[in-house]
């Protein structure tokens, strides 16, 4: 059993096969694909495999510590930022071939004419907690 | 409210039940109804010597049998008639002592059922045979407590089909068991506690001692546990924990139930592992432990299960009992992706005086240490020698 995130990119992520932006696609096309999702998510959480799933803003800010009593510095956002996350879903699954399973099944959500998008989804084991018995 | 006592009762009342013909499913959901009433209801205990306050748990189990079966009644009798169906369920089966015959072993078989995936049976087992609730065990494995509620469900339709006087396999079960032992998060669950405790009652229904070697196991790991990790949470490896920290009961438990198993001369894994394990607890230091007989036992695991995460344990025990080189030597003979080998090796050529390679490969160890605990640790490892080697 182990937790793993499954990482969108808005950008850093290879080009998918299907890939239009989204403000491309018809209303239709854009309802087609949230409800992918949602239907995703609401079939995981059945399985008993579900544990977060999160959207983020394209936009952040970088922000750091400055000394002692001063504000903390804050930057950004930067254009040029090479990786970009779009959001993720994280999932606890028996085996890692479960999750490149689901993953597959994820980058399947239908974009640009009803047909599936293709991304590059990134999946990251989370560290889990040391074992008891190691010697 | 004594809990430890109303979970040690819940799978004999849910064998009780199923006994009755209830189905297993509905019955395990009367059973966990009944315990949260026994907590509603029945006074807090505060102290386990209080015998006019224990009064009413003089017969626990049966007031759990009488309150589940009930319940089992309500919930069957509602469903019927959702589904507009004649009552199926008139007759109450006449009040009276719960049977003799424990079928708590059967439920421990269904629970692990091959069948299921290791995460549902864990989940089963911890609900059905533990008592926990779904929040506890969600909370125990970091999950939303909707998921984990689903996990246990599917599981629950998953074993529907079988029946419950089906012999099962023990090994099944230690499995699972084992896991929950060695792999919960430290939430307010005390798994490991859990384990234990689920491993102990399994103990008492069978007789056979690849039950009672994975017992052993878990109580003499248990035993360190306090001087496991440090106050900071870091983790203190085996050659470094203060052995005073020890808890010596568990340990003369975990000894005296593997050299009973032992006797029985019917070895397994367990038995072996716990072999190594009791080696360790017997030794005043590392250095003075009996790295020949725990190469040994390593041999023996060899040939129980052929893994190579026990080749690459057996590696560490050679380079104790023969020395660096000869711990290398058996490392060599390894798949170097295996999880932990550049740990070994790391180790093994910081014994051997080669500073800088143990360096490096503590540094690539901890990149792929699966948990933080570790990583931290191997990291703290190369920085030491890092250090060592700057000055």
């Amino acid at each position: 059993m182990a937790k793993y995130l499954l990482l969108k990119h808005y950008r850093g992520a290879p080009a998918a096969v299907n890939d239009v932006p989204m403000d491309q696609w018809t209303p239709e096309e854009i309802s087609a694909h949230v409800q992918y999702m949602h239907d995703f998510a609401a079939r995981l959480e059945q399985t008993g495999e579900f544990v977060d799933g999160q959207a983020l803003a394209p936009e952040g800010t970088f922000v750091r510590y400055d000394g002692e009593g001063r504000p903390p510095v804050t930057d950004g956002p930067f254009a040029e930022t090479k990786d970009l996350i779009a959001g993720w879903m994280v999932i606890d699954v028996d085996s890692y071939e479960r999750a490149i399973e689901l993953a597959g099944e994820l980058s399947a959500a239908p974009g640009a004419g009803g047909k599936p998008i293709h991304e590059w989804l990134e999946v990251r084991p989370f560290l889990a907690a040391p074992p008891t018995i190691t010697q | 409210m004594n809990e430890a006592l109303l979970r040690s009762l819940t799978p004999s009342v849910l064998a009780v039940l199923v006994r009755r013909g209830a189905d297993f499913a509905a019955a395990e959901d009367a059973v966990q109804d009944a315990l949260l009433e026994a907590v509603r209801v029945w006074p807090a205990t505060p102290s386990p010597s209080s015998s006019s306050r224990e009064r009413p748990m003089r017969d626990a189990k049966g007031w759990l049998v009488t309150v589940a079966w009930r319940k089992f009644l309500d919930a069957t009798r509602a469903d019927a008639a959702r589904r507009r169906r004649e009552d199926l369920f008139d007759e109450e089966p006449a009040p009276g002592p719960a049977p003799a015959v424990d079928d708590t072993l059967q439920l421990y078989f269904l629970c692990a059922h091959p069948s299921l995936t290791p995460s549902s049976a864990i989940a089963l087992t911890l609900r059905a045979v533990g008592g926990l609730t779904t929040r506890q065990i969600a909370q125990a494995y970091l999950v939303p407590e909707a998921t984990m509620a689903q996990r246990i469900s599917r599981a629950k339709r998953t074993v529907a089909g079988v029946r419950f006087d089906q012999p099962g396999d023990v090994a099944t079960v230690l499995r699972v068991l084992y896991l929950v032992f060695n792999e919960g998060y430290s939430g307010d669950v005390d798994l490991a506690a859990e384990a234990i405790r689920l491993t102990r009652q399994l103990a008492a229904q069978v007789d056979h001692p690849e039950v009672a070697g994975l017992l052993a196991l878990m109580l003499l790991h248990h035993a360190r546990r306090a001087a496991r990790t440090a106050p900071d949470g870091s983790l203190v490896p085996l050659a470094e924990q203060d052995r005073d920290r020890w808890d010596t009961e568990s340990i003369a438990e975990g000894v005296a139930i593997l050299q009973a198993a032992l006797a029985r001369d019917r070895l397994g894994e367990f038995q072996a592992q716990a072999a190594v394990a009791a080696l360790h607890a017997d030794a005043p230091t590392a250095e003075e432990a009996d790295w020949v007989q725990i190469v040994e036992w390593y041999d023996e695991l060899t040939r129980l299960t052929d893994s190579p995460v026990v080749r690459l344990n057996r590696a560490v025990a050679v380079g104790e009992a023969d020395g660096p080189r000869a711990g290398l030597a058996a490392l060599a003979a390894l798949d170097d992706s295996l999880p932990r080998h550049a740990a070994v090796a790391a180790y093994l050529h910081e014994r051997d005086g080669d500073l800088a390679t143990a360096a490096r490969l503590y540094a690539e160890a901890a990149h792929r240490a699966p948990n933080l605990a570790e990583r931290d640790h191997l990291t703290r490892q190369a920085a030491r020698l890092n250090a060592g080697r700057c000055r």
